[in-house]
């Protein structure tokens, strides 16, 4: 392994977190709102990509992002615990361990059957929810304003803190993923998604793989539902809602599943579409959003990331 | 070739957004007002409530733009400055409304915010706006939650809250003699269902103690379908029905529920039922006791100033104006005056978020559906007179509203300190009728 | 007694009727094209709006009222014989063979689209057709009225569910449709023109949603936003009896029905929940639904 130095990927990480954490200095505050908010959405999304590398989609993440999101918010609410990086890894932990538990019932399906029991149970938990009047039924509540080591920032900072906290929790996240991707397992779970039949045979378990890919997929989704509650300073049932886990496929797909960064650019792009979209064409933004969506996937098929692949592939060989 | 093609979309896809920026960042260094008006452009309660009331405001606006509006909003615009507004689709649950809330704020930097339909946005802008120091006028929810769980600075409600709406029925029902020896509701299983039967039936029970709850019945929002429910109401063989239902859900109710005789059989009250005279017409069942949220449209009080009003909305759209219309140029008219208020103080310059609240705070202003007064919640939240009506056939077999009883605001609504609900279980203290 | 029981078995009858109608045409392109239409509530909307257009129409040029049926049909005939080329020559078909739920992912980009092509054509003003709801009037049933309409869709939703399953088992051309369900690459070795199948399916889909939306239509106010429930709905029926099973339909359309009657009856507050119960309750015991497994390929 004789990589130069800007090869190796815990620097180029490293490097990018820094330069978005000093970027986020000169951009406007709304925009560094937005890329937080993106973030949240990406890192549910990297969970979709997560499973999507060992040949599922999940179409009900809006699941483990509402778990995450109410995780968050009662721990703040009724145990009074503010600290935001607390409970981020709460939730990914809690979330985590959720998907833990209903992965096994899960990950005897494949495909679109995959697909439709995880949507099916993102809607069971949506029921509930609106039930629930304590927690504020269809309303949601409020969540009480974040804290960081005990301090609790003036108005102004407030965004741009989490924006750091989020970069940086979110890049060790993305960089410790790189690692598991590129592992044996990791591995394993792109040869599943060739051919389930052979890696039987081969002697791994495709059964746990996919158990495995679950689980880190609803730890993702949890920190990302967890994130989006505290950076908007609310939380309501609509987190679990169908609509809501089709953003996060779309996200994945417009995003493919190479690339880790990807999956936050194409975060960020639909973040974009769909406030620009709704602050100049209030009457018509679904129709927008709508068109987008068709059009990135009929144009971008294998996502951005397959995009940066190639990129990256003709700068290597041009050299 | 693919490869480029594909390298050509993303760069123009990134070009255009950062045109976008740019084409933003050039709309700032305004002179006029700038006011972000959120409400629902999309979704179930755009038809009801979201287009007609913006259309009132847009009416309004521009109106108020050109210096047509008759005394005391003659002035042009807000104490001369130009409106400018952006509107926003309320659709899409709170937390994406604090978002919209956010951009409106910091990205198009807007000097105010005119919204809010949904009492579950209501709930959950308000600590948003006063973290920002966004001045916010909700003009429409009707959750009483909003001032009297907590109190903002920058933040007005324009209009009554919803246990005025639910009170007033329940003196209509005693002082015009019907028979409430027993109740039932049906009403959406949400915040607002919930709270309008709670007002009702304990309202009933406070005037009336020997009524009788013989079915309470709390459907889905936007369900569509309720053909069982309305059995149920009639097996109950209750006397009076109750229903806060709105929007498509109680145009649907009033069709399925109308062929089936509910409404010859028992007494059926709407507490907003109004709103849907326009598009209904004469589909609308006679003999319902309904109310507007205020005096509004067919209730609305005969003065100058809505007549004047109503025949403006009812030349432009052919319809005339219900609730929704009405409410919105409420709030404009109050946000008006809180900012003509404070020019007067500050001797005519632009007014910042806190001067304008200053002046917001315990303001009077007269609106086409009567004198509202921020009296609630330490000067934020709003009373206003009330009326309930009866539906009836005119001589041309037109449904119109007759029996109407007006009330006064301070008779309906509870004194400044005291929760909705106390109020009402208390018996009503101080009620000046 | 008796007579609350007959209350409910016939609401839960209405409704399991229209909810089936609704649930129809999703399982049968799901079983066949396997897909998760979720623009088929969009398509739903499209027949309320198209049957709310025709209908005054068809009253004003003087028709005789018992026809309105034949217009309501042809209202929602209209809206597929539209729907299906744009849907699924001009779109969907650039996806088949790429992963199953990009489809789905398509199909809601489409619903979207929908939602606002109905504001750009209708506008936000609401439709009223009540007047098809008045022709069959009104029957006793104990103490209660029912309206003929409503009663008349049970038999609609009976007659929609028969005449699949008789095309589909007892003609030639269901035939192969059941012989492409099962193995589309064999039948079209076979000669079957697996496109045209797939494009019939597809018509027959749209058109059952557009139906449950003509049919709907005179019991509702036509507005922009009808069409979100009906996906839920649908969703949950297909979820219950099994995707791609039209017998999977039938049972799960009557469990939700009935389920929601008994408790709006006898236990209102669980109402709200007991759509979502039966879901959990089902993807627990039998995740596939109940219809699944053995017959996992059949519709």
């Amino acid at each position: 392994m004789s990589e130069k130095l800007y090869n190796n990927l815990l620097f180029q990480s490293i490097f990018l977190m820094s330069f978005l954490i000093l970027v986020g200095l000169l951009i406007p505050n709304w925009l560094v709102f937005v890329i937080t908010k993106a973030i949240a959405y990406g890192l549910v999304g990297l969970g979709i990509i997560t499973l999507m590398r060992g040949g599922l989609v999940s179409f009900g993440q809006g699941f483990v992002f509402g778990i995450g999101g109410y995780t968050a918010g009662l721990l703040g609410t009724q145990a009074g615990l503010t600290d935001a990086m607390l409970l981020l890894f709460v939730s990914f932990l809690f979330t985590g361990l959720v998907g833990l538990i209903i992965a096994p019932l899960l990950a005897r399906y494949r495909d679109i059957f995959f697909a439709m029991l995880s949507l099916a149970f993102s809607m069971v938990l949506y029921g509930i929810l609106i039930k629930i009047d304590a927690i504020g039924g269809s309303d949601g509540f409020v969540l009480p304003e974040s804290t960081y080591f005990g301090i609790k920032p003036s108005s102004e900072y407030a965004d741009y803190i989490l924006y750091v906290v989020a970069i940086i929790m979110t890049g060790f996240i993305s960089i410790l993923l790189r690692y598991y991707y590129d592992s044996t397992p990791g591995l394993i779970a792109l040869a599943v998604r060739e051919n389930e039949l052979r890696v039987e045979y081969l002697g791994s378990s495709a059964f746990n793989v996919a158990v495995l890919n679950f689980t880190i997929a609803a730890g993702l989704g949890g920190m990302g539902g967890a994130l989006n509650g505290i950076a908007l300073g609310h939380i309501d049932p609509e987190f679990t809602y169908w609509t809501t886990s089709g953003e996060f496929v779309f996200i994945s797909i417009l995003a493919g599943y190479l690339s880790v960064p990807a999956v936050f650019l194409a975060a960020l792009l639909l973040e974009l579409v769909r406030s620009f979209s709704g602050r100049y064409f209030p009457d018509t933004w679904q129709l927008i959003l709508g068109l987008f969506l068709i059009l990135s996937i009929i144009f971008i098929p294998s996502g951005i990331g397959s995009f940066f692949k190639q990129f990256f592939d003709r700068l290597k060989k041009s050299k | 070739m693919n490869f480029f093609r594909q390298c050509l979309i993303l760069i123009s896809s990134i070009l255009i957004s950062l045109l976008t920026f740019v084409g933003i960042s050039n709309a700032d260094g305004h002179k006029g007002f700038k006011l972000g008006v959120v409400t629902f452009l999309s979704g179930p309660a755009a038809e009801p409530f979201g287009v007609p009331a913006w259309n009132g405001g847009k009416l309004f606006i521009k109106l108020l733009n050109e210096g047509k509006v008759p005394a005391p909003y003659n002035k042009k615009g807000f104490g001369g400055m130009k409106i400018t507004a952006i509107p926003i689709d309320e659709s899409g649950g709170a937390t994406k409304q604090v978002q919209e809330f956010r951009n409106l704020v910091q990205r198009d930097k807007v000097d105010a915010v005119l919204g809010y339909v949904s009492s579950g946005d209501c709930m959950a802008i308000p600590s948003v706006a006063d973290e920002l120091k966004a001045l916010t006028v909700l003009y429409d929810c009707g959750t009483p939650r909003v001032f009297e769980d907590a109190s903002y600075k920058y933040v007005f409600r324009t209009a009554a809250h919803a246990a005025m709406d639910n009170i007033a029925i329940a003196k209509y029902l005693i002082e015009k003699g019907h028979d409430i020896s027993s109740i039932a509701g049906i009403n959406q299983n949400y915040a607002w269902g919930k709270d309008s039967w709670k007002d009702f039936s304990v309202s009933v029970k406070k005037l009336s103690p020997s009524s009788e709850i013989k079915n309470e019945l709390f459907p889905k929002i936007f369900s569509g379908q309720y053909g069982t429910e309305i059995s149920a109401l009639m097996n109950s063989k209750a006397k009076v029905v109750h229903s806060s239902l709105w929007g498509g859900d109680l145009q649907s109710f009033i069709l399925q529920a109308k062929p089936r005789g509910l409404f010859k059989r028992t007494q059926v009250v709407f507490s907003a039922g109004d709103h849907v005279m326009p598009g209904l017409g004469n589909k609308y069942p006679e003999g319902v006791i309904l109310g507007a949220r205020g005096q509004y449209g067919m209730m609305a009080p005969d003065t100058e100033l809505n007549k004047w009003f109503y025949k403006s909305y009812m030349d432009e759209y052919g319809v005339f104006p219900a609730q929704p219309p009405y409410r919105m140029v409420q709030g404009l008219m109050g946000l008006k005056m809180a900012i003509e208020k404070a020019m007067e103080k500050n001797g005519g310059k632009k007014p910042n978020k806190d001067e304008i609240a200053a002046a917001f705070k315990g303001l009077e202003f007269d609106s086409p559906g009567g004198l509202v007064q921020m009296k609630l919640g330490d000067g934020h939240q709003a009373i206003q007179p009330h009326a309930i009506g009866t539906t009836a056939k005119d001589k041309d077999g037109n449904i119109t509203v007759t029996d109407i009883v007006r009330y006064k605001a301070s008779c309906v609504n509870p004194p400044n300190g005291i929760k909705a609900v106390d109020w009402i279980n208390a018996g009503f203290p101080g009620a000046d009728c | 007694m008796v007579d609350e029981i007959l209350t409910i078995v016939l609401d839960g009858a209405i409704y399991a009727s229209w909810l089936f109608i609704v649930a129809l045409g999703l399982t049968f392109v799901f079983g066949v094209l396997k897909i998760l239409n979720i623009a088929h509530g969009g398509i739903y909307a499209l027949g309320a709006y198209s049957t709310a257009t025709l209908v005054p129409i068809f009253y004003s040029l003087g028709m005789p009222e018992q026809l309105v049926i034949l217009a309501m049909l042809v209202s929602a005939l209209a809206v597929a014989i539209v729907i299906t080329p744009i849907m699924e020559r001009g779109i969907l078909r650039r996806f088949y063979g790429q992963d199953e739920v990009l489809i789905v992912l398509v199909t809601y980009a489409i619903y979207l689209v929908l939602e606002d092509v109905q504001k750009l054509i209708w506008g936000m003003n609401s439709l009223y057709v009540s007047e098809p709801r008045e022709l069959l009037g009104a029957l006793e049933f104990g103490s209660l009225y029912y309206v003929g309409y409503d009663l008349a869709l049970i038999g609609l939703a009976i007659f929609c569910g028969l005449f699949l399953w008789f095309v589909l088992n007892k003609t030639q051309s269901g035939k192969i449709v059941l012989a492409v369900i099962h193995n589309p690459e064999i039948s079209g070795c076979m000669g079957v023109n697996i496109n045209k199948v797939y494009l019939a399916a597809f018509f027959i889909g749209a058109f059952l949603a557009a139906l449950a939306g003509s049919f709907t239509a005179p019991l509702i106010s036509v507005q922009v936003g009808i069409s979100v429930a009906v996906v839920i709905e649908s969703f949950a029926v297909v979820i219950i009896g099994g995707l791609g099973s039209i017998p999977g339909a039938v049972i799960g359309a009557l469990i939700i029905g009935m389920a929601r009657a008994a408790c709006v009856h006898k236990l209102p507050e669980a109402e709200i929940f007991i759509m979502y119960f039966c879901m959990a309750g089902m993807l627990i015991f039998k995740p596939k639904g109940l219809f699944q497994g053995a017959q996992a390929r059949k519709i």
